[in-house]
């Protein structure tokens, strides 16, 4: 198993991604700058938060039209798993692979604390090692984070089951539905405002964060019938 | 050669925090009559485009794809003679 971080111009969360996987997952990892053209070799595409263009003219706009955009479009295709955080989950709406948009916070503030969440499905390659239900604790730090879709939209995301994490106490920046993290009807392409990976062990104040890499890697080792060796 | 004056604004049925922030100042300031403030960016494409229907053409194809997002945002345009 190989996973790739995508680094864009003005990405700045992609080396605590990196190290969450090293540290979680111990697989191989490189970082994919985002002129490449071919993620063939990777089994799981990682898109990091950070600032991607300077977040020039909307956050995401530019990033979206980086040539390895197309390869992460066609790795989700084939059914690999594609998670964005943060920036990357406002890069992931804006190419289309997940619907609605990001706006900016409510209260007009970027918001950079902890913040409680809510797993409301765990019945994705992403989130299978929670529990339904389960409240954990994971960063957030954006400015542009207010989930907002049509209420046709919504209603299809309740109904397919989608939206994977909601803000369990106060929503931090107005996200229709208290919305912080959403997936594909096909479950393979997961975003999220918060940031999973800066909670990945016990001095980083959570480690709640954990259980995404691992299940990633449960998923991909059951898709593969790997055995582990205890 | 042509120019194209770009508006984007968030759609009607998006809450615009900014221009809720700005209404209320102007409000405060003394201006009741502002009942709503809305927000958005303006945009100057200058253009080497042949005659001013293609250059409708390709910034309507440019808003679409780029300059708006259309979930969330509505955009209007003026091709003027630069």
């Amino acid at each position: 198993m190989r996973v790739a971080v995508i680094v864009f111009p003005g990405s700045n969360a992609d080396v605590d991604l990196y190290n969450a996987v090293e540290d979680v997952m111990g697989v191989p990892v490189d970082y994919v700058w985002h002129s490449a053209t071919d993620l063939s070799g990777y089994d799981v595409i990682l898109l990091p938060g950070g600032f991607s263009y300077g977040d020039y003219l909307r956050c995401g706009a530019v990033a979206r039209f980086s040539p390895v955009m197309e390869q992460v479009v066609k790795a989700a295709e084939e059914g690999k798993l594609v998670m964005g955080i943060c920036n990357g989950f406002q890069i992931l709406t804006e190419v289309g692979l997940l619907p609605g948009a990001l706006l900016r916070n409510r209260s007009l503030k970027f918001a950079c604390k902890l913040s409680g969440l809510r797993v409301d499905n765990n019945n994705t390659p992403f989130t299978r090692d929670y529990a339904a239900g389960e409240e954990i604790q994971i960063p957030i730090a954006h400015g542009e984070g207010n989930y907002y879709c049509d209420e046709e939209t919504l209603a299809k995301l309740r109904a397919g089951n989608q939206i994977v994490f909601r803000y369990s106490g106060e929503n931090p920046n107005g996200s229709i539905d208290d919305i912080a993290g959403i997936c594909n009807e096909r479950g393979n392409v997961l975003g999220m405002m918060p940031h999973p990976e800066r909670a990945v062990h016990k001095w980083m104040t959570s480690d709640d964060g954990r259980r995404m890499f691992t299940s990633i890697l449960k998923t991909w080792r059951e898709q593969n019938s790997v055995t582990t060796h205890a | 050669m042509f120019k194209a004056v770009v508006y984007v604004t968030l759609r009607e049925s998006v809450l615009d925090p900014q221009g809720q922030a700005v209404k209320g100042a102007l409000n405060t300031l003394g201006f009741d009559e502002v009942n709503n403030a809305r927000i958005g960016k303006y945009m100057e494409l200058e253009l080497n485009s042949a005659d001013r229907a293609q250059a409708e053409e390709r910034v309507r194809e440019m808003c679409e794809k780029l300059l708006a997002n259309t979930v969330v945002e509505d955009y209007r345009f003026e091709i003027v003679e630069g």
